[in-house]
Protein backbone atom coordinates (compact mmCIF):
# COMPACT_ATOMS: atom_id res chain seq x y z
CA UNK A 1 0.00 0.00 0.00
CA UNK A 2 2.62 2.45 1.05
CA UNK A 3 4.71 1.82 -2.04
CA UNK A 4 2.42 3.60 -4.46
CA UNK A 5 1.78 6.59 -2.25
CA UNK A 6 3.98 9.27 -3.64
CA UNK A 7 4.12 12.39 -1.60
CA UNK A 8 6.49 15.24 -2.13
CA UNK A 9 8.37 15.54 1.17
CA UNK A 10 10.62 18.43 0.24
CA UNK A 11 8.90 21.20 2.12
CA UNK A 12 10.07 24.74 1.71
CA UNK A 13 9.48 26.71 4.85
CA UNK A 14 7.51 29.79 3.89
CA UNK A 15 6.44 32.39 6.38
CA UNK A 16 2.74 32.86 6.79
CA UNK A 17 1.81 35.95 4.73
CA UNK A 18 1.25 37.91 7.94
CA UNK A 19 4.16 36.42 9.85
CA UNK A 20 6.84 38.82 11.02
CA UNK A 21 9.16 38.66 14.02
CA UNK A 22 7.79 40.35 17.11
CA UNK A 23 8.99 43.91 17.66
CA UNK A 24 11.43 42.89 20.40
CA UNK A 25 13.32 40.43 18.17
CA UNK A 26 16.79 41.64 17.26
CA UNK A 27 17.26 42.49 13.60
CA UNK A 28 18.82 39.62 11.68
CA UNK A 29 18.10 37.03 14.37
CA UNK A 30 17.47 33.52 13.06
CA UNK A 31 14.28 31.70 14.06
CA UNK A 32 14.80 29.20 16.90
CA UNK A 33 11.83 27.07 15.86
CA UNK A 34 10.37 26.43 12.46
CA UNK A 35 7.53 24.02 11.87
CA UNK A 36 6.53 23.57 8.26
CA UNK A 37 3.35 22.14 6.81
CA UNK A 38 2.49 20.10 9.92
CA UNK A 39 -0.30 17.74 8.93
CA UNK A 40 -2.11 15.16 11.01
CA UNK A 41 -4.72 12.63 10.13
CA UNK A 42 -6.37 10.62 12.90
CA UNK A 43 -7.86 7.91 10.71
CA UNK A 44 -10.30 9.74 8.45
CA UNK A 45 -10.12 12.86 10.58
CA UNK A 46 -8.01 15.68 9.15
CA UNK A 47 -6.89 17.39 12.35
CA UNK A 48 -4.01 19.50 11.08
CA UNK A 49 -4.07 20.85 7.55
CA UNK A 50 -0.52 21.89 6.95
CA UNK A 51 0.08 24.40 9.75
CA UNK A 52 3.37 26.31 9.82
CA UNK A 53 4.89 28.49 12.49
CA UNK A 54 8.11 30.43 12.92
CA UNK A 55 9.34 31.56 16.31
CA UNK A 56 12.29 33.83 16.94
CA UNK A 57 14.40 33.79 20.12
CA UNK A 58 12.89 35.70 23.01
CA UNK A 59 9.37 35.68 21.65
CA UNK A 60 6.24 34.57 23.41
CA UNK A 61 3.71 33.23 20.96
CA UNK A 62 0.18 32.32 21.97
CA UNK A 63 -1.95 29.92 19.98
CA UNK A 64 -5.66 30.56 20.34
CA UNK A 65 -8.57 28.64 18.94
CA UNK A 66 -11.69 26.84 19.99
CA UNK A 67 -11.65 23.32 21.45
CA UNK A 68 -11.00 20.73 18.79
CA UNK A 69 -9.37 23.20 16.41
CA UNK A 70 -6.13 21.18 16.54
CA UNK A 71 -3.99 23.60 18.55
CA UNK A 72 -2.96 21.05 21.19
CA UNK A 73 -2.23 18.44 18.52
CA UNK A 74 -0.12 21.02 16.74
CA UNK A 75 1.85 21.84 19.90
CA UNK A 76 2.35 18.13 20.67
CA UNK A 77 3.59 17.61 17.11
CA UNK A 78 6.37 20.13 17.71
CA UNK A 79 8.16 17.65 20.03
CA UNK A 80 6.71 14.55 18.36
CA UNK A 81 4.56 13.41 21.27
CA UNK A 82 2.14 13.29 18.36
CA UNK A 83 3.71 11.86 15.24
CA UNK A 84 2.49 14.07 12.39
CA UNK A 85 1.44 12.55 9.07
CA UNK A 86 3.47 15.12 7.18
CA UNK A 87 5.67 18.12 7.86
CA UNK A 88 9.03 19.16 9.24
CA UNK A 89 10.02 20.57 12.63
CA UNK A 90 13.30 22.31 13.24
CA UNK A 91 14.33 23.50 16.70
CA UNK A 92 17.71 25.09 17.30
CA UNK A 93 19.32 23.29 14.38
CA UNK A 94 17.82 19.86 14.96
CA UNK A 95 15.47 18.83 12.17
CA UNK A 96 12.97 15.98 12.27
CA UNK A 97 10.66 15.09 9.39
CA UNK A 98 7.36 13.24 9.60
CA UNK A 99 7.83 9.52 9.06
CA UNK A 100 4.31 8.11 8.72
CA UNK A 101 5.46 4.80 7.22
CA UNK A 102 8.16 4.23 9.86
CA UNK A 103 10.90 3.96 7.28
CA UNK A 104 13.54 5.59 9.43
CA UNK A 105 15.03 3.71 12.34
CA UNK A 106 16.64 4.44 15.67
CA UNK A 107 18.63 7.37 14.37
CA UNK A 108 15.41 9.35 14.00
CA UNK A 109 14.39 8.40 17.54
CA UNK A 110 17.61 9.79 18.93
CA UNK A 111 17.12 12.95 16.87
CA UNK A 112 13.63 13.29 18.36
CA UNK A 113 15.14 13.00 21.84
CA UNK A 114 17.67 15.64 20.87
CA UNK A 115 14.84 17.86 19.72
CA UNK A 116 12.97 17.31 22.97
CA UNK A 117 15.98 18.40 24.99
CA UNK A 118 15.62 21.77 23.28
CA UNK A 119 11.89 22.06 23.93
CA UNK A 120 10.59 21.90 27.48
CA UNK A 121 6.92 21.04 27.85
CA UNK A 122 4.30 21.96 30.43
CA UNK A 123 1.13 19.88 30.34
CA UNK A 124 -2.46 20.67 31.17
CA UNK A 125 -2.51 17.88 33.77
CA UNK A 126 0.96 18.75 35.16
CA UNK A 127 2.17 15.13 34.92
CA UNK A 128 4.54 15.44 37.85
CA UNK A 129 6.10 12.15 38.94
CA UNK A 130 4.17 11.22 42.11
CA UNK A 131 6.87 8.92 43.50
CA UNK A 132 9.48 11.67 43.46
CA UNK A 133 9.77 14.78 45.60
CA UNK A 134 9.70 18.23 44.05
CA UNK A 135 13.47 18.50 43.77
CA UNK A 136 13.74 14.92 42.49
CA UNK A 137 11.13 15.68 39.84
CA UNK A 138 13.31 18.55 38.65
CA UNK A 139 16.67 16.75 38.60
CA UNK A 140 15.50 13.36 37.30
CA UNK A 141 16.00 14.14 33.62
CA UNK A 142 19.09 16.37 33.92
CA UNK A 143 20.83 13.58 35.85
CA UNK A 144 19.54 10.54 33.96
CA UNK A 145 19.24 11.99 30.46
CA UNK A 146 21.89 14.68 30.28
CA UNK A 147 24.24 12.89 32.68
CA UNK A 148 24.61 15.99 34.80
CA UNK A 149 26.09 15.69 38.30
CA UNK A 150 23.31 15.62 40.90
CA UNK A 151 24.73 18.56 42.87
CA UNK A 152 24.90 20.70 39.78
CA UNK A 153 21.37 19.74 38.71
CA UNK A 154 20.04 20.50 42.18
CA UNK A 155 21.65 23.93 42.14
CA UNK A 156 19.93 24.71 38.83
CA UNK A 157 16.62 23.27 40.03
CA UNK A 158 16.76 25.33 43.23
CA UNK A 159 17.29 28.46 41.21
CA UNK A 160 14.15 27.77 39.19
CA UNK A 161 12.13 26.65 42.19
CA UNK A 162 12.96 30.01 43.73
CA UNK A 163 11.82 31.69 40.53
CA UNK A 164 8.42 29.98 40.67
CA UNK A 165 8.24 30.77 44.40
CA UNK A 166 8.40 27.20 45.73
CA UNK A 167 11.84 26.94 47.36
CA UNK A 168 10.33 25.83 50.64
CA UNK A 169 8.45 22.95 48.94
CA UNK A 170 11.73 21.41 47.76
CA UNK A 171 11.25 18.11 49.62
CA UNK A 172 7.48 17.80 49.44
CA UNK A 173 5.73 15.21 47.32
CA UNK A 174 3.38 16.37 44.54
CA UNK A 175 0.35 14.91 46.34
CA UNK A 176 0.79 17.53 49.04
CA UNK A 177 0.74 20.49 46.67
CA UNK A 178 -2.17 22.50 45.30
CA UNK A 179 -2.84 22.42 41.56
CA UNK A 180 -1.24 25.82 41.09
CA UNK A 181 1.86 24.73 42.99
CA UNK A 182 2.06 21.54 40.98
CA UNK A 183 1.98 23.43 37.73
CA UNK A 184 4.68 25.81 38.97
CA UNK A 185 6.84 22.78 39.85
CA UNK A 186 6.18 21.43 36.36
CA UNK A 187 7.44 24.75 34.96
CA UNK A 188 10.56 24.58 37.16
CA UNK A 189 11.10 20.99 36.03
CA UNK A 190 10.96 22.03 32.37
CA UNK A 191 13.29 24.97 33.03
CA UNK A 192 15.87 22.81 34.81
CA UNK A 193 16.51 21.10 31.48
CA UNK A 194 17.52 24.54 30.16
CA UNK A 195 15.57 24.25 26.92
CA UNK A 196 15.62 26.75 24.07
CA UNK A 197 11.84 26.86 23.81
CA UNK A 198 9.08 26.23 26.33
CA UNK A 199 5.85 24.65 25.10
CA UNK A 200 2.74 25.16 27.25
CA UNK A 201 -0.31 23.00 26.52
CA UNK A 202 -3.27 24.77 28.14
CA UNK A 203 -1.35 25.07 31.41
CA UNK A 204 -4.22 26.58 33.40
CA UNK A 205 -7.19 24.66 32.02
CA UNK A 206 -7.15 21.99 34.74
CA UNK A 207 -6.81 24.49 37.57
CA UNK A 208 -9.31 25.78 40.06
CA UNK A 209 -10.11 29.37 38.97
CA UNK A 210 -8.57 30.81 42.13
CA UNK A 211 -5.22 29.16 41.30
CA UNK A 212 -4.95 30.27 37.68
CA UNK A 213 -3.45 33.64 38.55
CA UNK A 214 -0.32 32.35 40.29
CA UNK A 215 0.59 30.20 37.27
CA UNK A 216 -0.11 32.94 34.74
CA UNK A 217 2.03 35.33 36.77
CA UNK A 218 5.01 32.97 36.62
CA UNK A 219 4.48 32.56 32.88
CA UNK A 220 4.22 36.32 32.33
CA UNK A 221 7.47 36.81 34.27
CA UNK A 222 9.18 34.25 32.06
CA UNK A 223 7.81 35.96 28.95
CA UNK A 224 9.06 39.35 30.10
CA UNK A 225 12.54 38.13 30.83
CA UNK A 226 12.89 36.98 27.25
CA UNK A 227 12.17 33.24 27.37
CA UNK A 228 11.04 31.77 24.09
CA UNK A 229 7.60 30.33 24.68
CA UNK A 230 4.74 28.86 22.69
CA UNK A 231 1.55 28.86 24.72
CA UNK A 232 -1.68 27.14 23.76
CA UNK A 233 -4.27 28.85 25.93
CA UNK A 234 -7.78 30.15 26.39
CA UNK A 235 -6.58 32.97 28.64
CA UNK A 236 -7.24 36.04 26.48
CA UNK A 237 -5.93 38.50 29.04
CA UNK A 238 -2.66 36.60 29.31
CA UNK A 239 -2.30 36.43 25.53
CA UNK A 240 -3.00 40.13 25.29
CA UNK A 241 -0.56 41.05 27.99
CA UNK A 242 2.34 38.63 27.47
CA UNK A 243 2.32 37.56 23.82
CA UNK A 244 4.48 39.16 21.18
CA UNK A 245 2.41 37.45 18.54
CA UNK A 246 -0.81 35.51 18.47
CA UNK A 247 -1.78 32.69 16.11
CA UNK A 248 -5.44 31.89 15.70
CA UNK A 249 -6.07 28.29 14.69
CA UNK A 250 -9.27 27.15 13.04
CA UNK A 251 -9.93 23.61 11.77
CA UNK A 252 -6.29 22.64 11.69
CA UNK A 253 -4.83 25.71 10.06
CA UNK A 254 -3.79 29.16 11.15
CA UNK A 255 -6.45 31.63 10.11
CA UNK A 256 -4.79 34.74 11.44
CA UNK A 257 -1.38 35.76 12.77
CA UNK A 258 -0.15 38.99 14.23
CA UNK A 259 0.50 41.05 17.33
CA UNK A 260 -2.23 40.71 19.99
CA UNK A 261 -3.46 44.26 19.41
CA UNK A 262 -4.34 43.19 15.92
CA UNK A 263 -5.55 39.58 16.30
CA UNK A 264 -7.39 40.02 19.58
CA UNK A 265 -8.50 43.66 19.43
CA UNK A 266 -9.12 44.07 15.71
CA UNK A 267 -9.35 40.64 14.06
CA UNK A 268 -9.69 40.66 10.29
CA UNK A 269 -10.60 37.04 9.68
CA UNK A 270 -14.33 36.34 10.16
CA UNK A 271 -13.58 33.09 12.09
CA UNK A 272 -11.33 34.92 14.56
CA UNK A 273 -13.99 37.62 14.93
CA UNK A 274 -16.67 35.09 15.69
CA UNK A 275 -14.49 33.27 18.24
CA UNK A 276 -13.53 36.44 20.06
CA UNK A 277 -17.05 37.81 20.15
CA UNK A 278 -17.99 34.82 22.30
CA UNK A 279 -15.30 35.67 24.78
CA UNK A 280 -16.49 39.24 24.98
CA UNK A 281 -20.08 38.29 25.65
CA UNK A 282 -19.19 35.50 28.04
CA UNK A 283 -17.73 37.81 30.59
CA UNK A 284 -14.38 39.31 29.88
CA UNK A 285 -13.77 41.53 32.88
CA UNK A 286 -13.32 44.59 30.67
CA UNK B 1 -29.97 27.73 69.82
CA UNK B 2 -26.23 27.19 69.43
CA UNK B 3 -26.27 25.27 72.71
CA UNK B 4 -29.16 23.07 71.60
CA UNK B 5 -27.53 22.32 68.26
CA UNK B 6 -24.29 21.30 69.95
CA UNK B 7 -26.11 19.04 72.43
CA UNK B 8 -27.92 17.38 69.53
CA UNK B 9 -24.66 16.82 67.66
CA UNK B 10 -23.09 15.28 70.74
CA UNK B 11 -26.07 13.01 71.31
CA UNK B 12 -25.94 11.85 67.66
CA UNK B 13 -22.20 11.15 67.90
CA UNK B 14 -22.62 9.23 71.16
CA UNK B 15 -25.42 7.15 69.66
CA UNK B 16 -23.28 6.36 66.62
CA UNK B 17 -20.41 5.24 68.85
CA UNK B 18 -22.76 3.07 70.88
CA UNK B 19 -24.12 1.37 67.81
CA UNK B 20 -20.60 0.79 66.42
CA UNK B 21 -19.52 -0.78 69.73
CA UNK B 22 -22.57 -3.03 69.75
CA UNK B 23 -21.83 -4.16 66.18
CA UNK B 24 -18.25 -5.01 67.13
CA UNK B 25 -19.45 -7.00 70.14
CA UNK B 26 -21.91 -9.02 68.05
CA UNK B 27 -19.30 -9.63 65.39
CA UNK B 28 -16.88 -11.05 67.98
CA UNK B 29 -19.59 -13.09 69.66
CA UNK B 30 -20.42 -14.56 66.27
CA UNK B 31 -16.83 -15.60 65.74
CA UNK B 32 -16.54 -16.98 69.26
CA UNK B 33 -19.69 -19.04 68.80
CA UNK B 34 -18.48 -20.52 65.51
CA UNK B 35 -15.12 -21.43 66.99
CA UNK B 36 -16.83 -23.03 69.98
CA UNK B 37 -19.05 -25.05 67.61
CA UNK B 38 -16.05 -26.24 65.65
CA UNK B 39 -14.19 -27.21 68.81
CA UNK B 40 -17.27 -28.92 70.20
CA UNK B 41 -17.73 -30.93 67.01
CA UNK B 42 -14.13 -32.07 67.19
CA UNK B 43 -14.28 -33.05 70.84
CA UNK B 44 -17.58 -34.90 70.61
CA UNK B 45 -17.31 -36.71 67.31
CA UNK B 46 -13.60 -37.51 67.28
CA UNK B 47 -13.13 -38.89 70.77
CA UNK B 48 -10.18 -36.63 71.05
CA UNK B 49 -7.42 -39.07 71.79
CA UNK B 50 -4.99 -36.55 73.15
CA UNK B 51 -2.03 -38.89 73.08
CA UNK B 52 -2.48 -39.53 69.34
CA UNK B 53 -2.77 -35.82 68.65
CA UNK B 54 0.31 -35.16 70.76
CA UNK B 55 2.20 -37.74 68.66
CA UNK B 56 0.89 -36.63 65.27
CA UNK B 57 1.08 -32.86 65.63
CA UNK B 58 4.87 -32.45 65.82
CA UNK B 59 5.22 -34.73 62.79
CA UNK B 60 2.77 -32.65 60.75
CA UNK B 61 4.21 -29.33 61.93
CA UNK B 62 7.60 -30.33 60.60
CA UNK B 63 6.03 -30.01 57.14
CA UNK B 64 5.71 -26.25 57.59
CA UNK B 65 9.30 -25.80 56.50
CA UNK B 66 8.79 -27.50 53.17
CA UNK B 67 5.53 -25.64 52.63
CA UNK B 68 7.22 -22.31 53.30
CA UNK B 69 10.31 -23.11 51.25
CA UNK B 70 8.31 -24.33 48.25
CA UNK B 71 5.93 -21.35 48.45
CA UNK B 72 8.72 -18.82 48.78
CA UNK B 73 10.82 -20.30 45.98
CA UNK B 74 7.74 -20.57 43.74
CA UNK B 75 6.67 -16.98 44.34
CA UNK B 76 10.19 -15.80 43.47
CA UNK B 77 10.14 -17.83 40.26
CA UNK B 78 6.59 -16.66 39.49
CA UNK B 79 7.52 -13.01 40.09
CA UNK B 80 10.48 -13.30 37.77
CA UNK B 81 8.41 -15.00 35.05
CA UNK B 82 5.61 -12.46 35.48
CA UNK B 83 8.02 -9.55 35.08
CA UNK B 84 9.45 -11.03 31.90
CA UNK B 85 6.00 -12.09 30.72
CA UNK B 86 4.48 -8.65 31.30
CA UNK B 87 7.27 -6.98 29.36
CA UNK B 88 6.65 -9.50 26.60
CA UNK B 89 2.91 -8.79 26.60
CA UNK B 90 3.64 -5.07 26.32
CA UNK B 91 6.35 -5.48 23.71
CA UNK B 92 5.83 -4.00 20.29
CA UNK B 93 7.62 -7.04 18.87
CA UNK B 94 4.93 -9.39 17.58
CA UNK B 95 6.95 -12.59 18.12
CA UNK B 96 7.89 -11.71 21.70
CA UNK B 97 4.28 -10.78 22.36
CA UNK B 98 3.05 -14.04 20.86
CA UNK B 99 5.46 -16.00 23.04
CA UNK B 100 4.27 -14.26 26.20
CA UNK B 101 0.58 -14.55 25.42
CA UNK B 102 1.01 -18.23 24.49
CA UNK B 103 2.65 -18.83 27.88
CA UNK B 104 -0.17 -17.11 29.73
CA UNK B 105 -2.89 -18.85 27.75
CA UNK B 106 -1.42 -22.34 28.10
CA UNK B 107 -0.57 -22.24 31.79
CA UNK B 108 -3.82 -20.57 32.77
CA UNK B 109 -5.79 -22.85 30.49
CA UNK B 110 -4.77 -26.16 32.06
CA UNK B 111 -5.21 -27.45 35.62
CA UNK B 112 -2.41 -26.79 38.09
CA UNK B 113 -2.65 -30.38 39.33
CA UNK B 114 -2.20 -31.69 35.80
CA UNK B 115 0.83 -29.46 35.30
CA UNK B 116 2.32 -30.77 38.53
CA UNK B 117 1.80 -34.36 37.46
CA UNK B 118 3.46 -33.67 34.14
CA UNK B 119 6.54 -32.42 35.93
CA UNK B 120 6.66 -35.45 38.20
CA UNK B 121 5.24 -38.35 36.19
CA UNK B 122 5.47 -37.40 32.51
CA UNK B 123 8.83 -35.70 32.23
CA UNK B 124 10.72 -38.86 33.32
CA UNK B 125 9.36 -40.41 30.13
CA UNK B 126 11.63 -38.08 28.14
CA UNK B 127 14.50 -38.65 30.54
CA UNK B 128 13.99 -35.66 32.81
CA UNK B 129 13.81 -36.85 36.40
CA UNK B 130 13.46 -34.17 39.01
CA UNK B 131 13.29 -34.22 42.77
CA UNK B 132 9.69 -33.63 44.01
CA UNK B 133 10.66 -30.27 45.49
CA UNK B 134 11.83 -29.01 42.10
CA UNK B 135 8.70 -30.39 40.45
CA UNK B 136 6.59 -28.46 42.94
CA UNK B 137 8.54 -25.23 42.57
CA UNK B 138 8.58 -25.51 38.79
CA UNK B 139 4.87 -26.27 38.48
CA UNK B 140 3.66 -23.70 41.01
CA UNK B 141 6.08 -21.04 39.80
CA UNK B 142 5.19 -21.41 36.13
CA UNK B 143 1.47 -21.57 36.79
CA UNK B 144 1.39 -18.58 39.13
CA UNK B 145 3.78 -16.75 36.82
CA UNK B 146 1.14 -16.94 34.10
CA UNK B 147 -1.56 -15.45 36.33
CA UNK B 148 0.81 -12.84 37.69
CA UNK B 149 1.90 -11.83 34.18
CA UNK B 150 -1.55 -10.39 33.64
CA UNK B 151 -1.47 -8.66 37.03
CA UNK B 152 1.90 -7.12 36.29
CA UNK B 153 0.76 -6.03 32.87
CA UNK B 154 -2.33 -4.38 34.32
CA UNK B 155 -0.18 -2.69 36.97
CA UNK B 156 2.15 -1.26 34.38
CA UNK B 157 -0.75 -0.12 32.24
CA UNK B 158 -2.39 1.53 35.24
CA UNK B 159 0.37 4.12 35.32
CA UNK B 160 -1.20 7.07 33.47
CA UNK B 161 -0.07 7.77 29.90
CA UNK B 162 0.77 11.32 30.98
CA UNK B 163 3.67 9.96 33.03
CA UNK B 164 5.23 8.40 29.95
CA UNK B 165 4.58 11.55 27.94
CA UNK B 166 6.19 13.75 30.57
CA UNK B 167 9.21 11.45 30.64
CA UNK B 168 9.42 11.47 26.84
CA UNK B 169 9.08 15.25 26.71
CA UNK B 170 12.06 15.47 29.07
CA UNK B 171 14.11 13.53 26.53
CA UNK B 172 14.06 10.14 28.26
CA UNK B 173 14.39 7.05 26.10
CA UNK B 174 11.53 4.61 26.52
CA UNK B 175 13.89 2.37 28.49
CA UNK B 176 14.85 5.11 30.95
CA UNK B 177 11.22 6.19 31.23
CA UNK B 178 10.18 2.64 32.04
CA UNK B 179 12.90 1.98 34.61
CA UNK B 180 12.81 5.36 36.38
CA UNK B 181 9.22 6.53 36.02
CA UNK B 182 6.79 3.74 35.13
CA UNK B 183 8.23 0.74 36.98
CA UNK B 184 8.46 2.38 40.44
CA UNK B 185 4.82 3.45 40.17
CA UNK B 186 3.68 0.08 38.84
CA UNK B 187 5.57 -1.60 41.69
CA UNK B 188 3.31 0.01 44.27
CA UNK B 189 0.27 -1.34 42.49
CA UNK B 190 1.77 -4.81 42.04
CA UNK B 191 3.24 -5.54 45.49
CA UNK B 192 -0.09 -6.13 47.26
CA UNK B 193 -0.99 -8.60 44.50
CA UNK B 194 2.25 -10.52 45.03
CA UNK B 195 1.38 -10.77 48.73
CA UNK B 196 -2.07 -12.07 47.89
CA UNK B 197 -0.62 -14.66 45.58
CA UNK B 198 1.88 -15.77 48.20
CA UNK B 199 -0.95 -16.46 50.62
CA UNK B 200 -2.79 -18.40 47.91
CA UNK B 201 0.41 -20.26 47.07
CA UNK B 202 0.79 -21.40 50.70
CA UNK B 203 -2.39 -23.37 50.25
CA UNK B 204 -1.89 -24.50 46.65
CA UNK B 205 1.47 -25.94 47.67
CA UNK B 206 -0.61 -28.71 49.31
CA UNK B 207 -0.98 -30.16 45.80
CA UNK B 208 2.67 -31.14 46.05
CA UNK B 209 1.63 -33.89 48.46
CA UNK B 210 0.53 -35.78 45.34
CA UNK B 211 4.13 -35.92 44.12
CA UNK B 212 5.40 -37.29 47.43
CA UNK B 213 6.71 -34.02 48.79
CA UNK B 214 6.63 -34.37 52.56
CA UNK B 215 4.89 -31.12 53.32
CA UNK B 216 1.95 -30.56 55.68
CA UNK B 217 -0.80 -32.44 53.82
CA UNK B 218 1.42 -35.39 52.91
CA UNK B 219 2.37 -35.80 56.55
CA UNK B 220 -1.23 -35.43 57.76
CA UNK B 221 -2.39 -38.09 55.35
CA UNK B 222 0.38 -40.56 56.07
CA UNK B 223 0.29 -40.31 59.83
CA UNK B 224 -3.51 -40.39 59.81
CA UNK B 225 -4.03 -43.29 57.42
CA UNK B 226 -1.90 -45.65 59.48
CA UNK B 227 -4.33 -45.49 62.39
CA UNK B 228 -7.43 -44.54 60.41
CA UNK B 229 -7.50 -41.10 62.02
CA UNK B 230 -7.25 -38.76 59.06
CA UNK B 231 -10.14 -36.64 60.39
CA UNK B 232 -7.93 -35.64 63.29
CA UNK B 233 -4.77 -35.17 61.27
CA UNK B 234 -6.46 -33.20 58.48
CA UNK B 235 -8.00 -30.96 61.12
CA UNK B 236 -4.54 -30.32 62.51
CA UNK B 237 -3.25 -29.56 59.02
CA UNK B 238 -6.16 -27.19 58.42
CA UNK B 239 -5.38 -25.30 61.63
CA UNK B 240 -1.74 -24.95 60.59
CA UNK B 241 -2.67 -23.53 57.16
CA UNK B 242 -5.23 -21.27 58.73
CA UNK B 243 -2.72 -19.90 61.22
CA UNK B 244 -0.11 -19.39 58.49
CA UNK B 245 -2.65 -17.55 56.34
CA UNK B 246 -3.65 -15.26 59.17
CA UNK B 247 -0.03 -14.49 60.02
CA UNK B 248 0.96 -13.70 56.44
CA UNK B 249 -2.21 -11.74 55.72
CA UNK B 250 -1.51 -9.50 58.71
CA UNK B 251 2.03 -9.10 57.54
CA UNK B 252 0.85 -8.28 54.05
CA UNK B 253 -1.67 -5.71 55.29
CA UNK B 254 1.14 -3.97 57.06
CA UNK B 255 3.29 -3.82 53.93
CA UNK B 256 0.33 -2.50 51.98
CA UNK B 257 -0.32 0.23 54.53
CA UNK B 258 3.31 1.22 54.53
CA UNK B 259 3.39 1.42 50.73
CA UNK B 260 0.28 3.54 50.66
CA UNK B 261 1.64 5.86 53.31
CA UNK B 262 5.16 5.96 51.89
CA UNK B 263 5.01 9.56 50.79
CA UNK B 264 3.39 10.86 53.90
CA UNK B 265 5.95 9.30 56.22
CA UNK B 266 8.78 10.99 54.43
CA UNK B 267 7.00 14.28 54.36
CA UNK B 268 6.47 14.66 58.07
CA UNK B 269 10.12 15.44 58.58
CA UNK B 270 10.15 18.12 55.85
Amino acid sequence: MSANVNVDRTHVHKLHPAEKPGILVKAGAEPVLKATNVTKWFGENHVLRGASITVWPGETVCILGRSGSGKSTFLRSLNFLEDPTDGVVEIDGVTVTADPFHKEGGERQSRIRDLRLRAGMVFQEFNLFPHLSVIENCVEAPVHVKGMARKEAEAIAEKYLAKVGLSEKRDEYPSRLSGGQRQRVAIARALTMQPKVLLFDEPTSALDPTLVGEVLKVMADLAHEGRTMIVVTHEMDFAHEAADRVYYMDQGEFAEVGPPEQVIDAPKDPRTKEFLSRFRTLGSKK
Amino acid sequence: MEQDARALAQAVAADEARRAARWQLRFRLGWGLLIALLAGFMVISLNVELDFIARATPFIIEGIWLTLIVSAASIVLATFLAAVGALGRLSSNAIVNALASFYVSFFRGTPLLLQLLVWYLALPQVGIILDPIFCAIGALGMNYGAYMTEIFRAGIQAVPLGQREAAAALGMSSRTAFLRIVAPQAFRIIVPAIGNDFVAMLKDSALASTVALQEIVWRARNVGQKEFKTLQTFMIAAMIYWALTIIFSTFQNRIEKRLAAGDRNKETKG
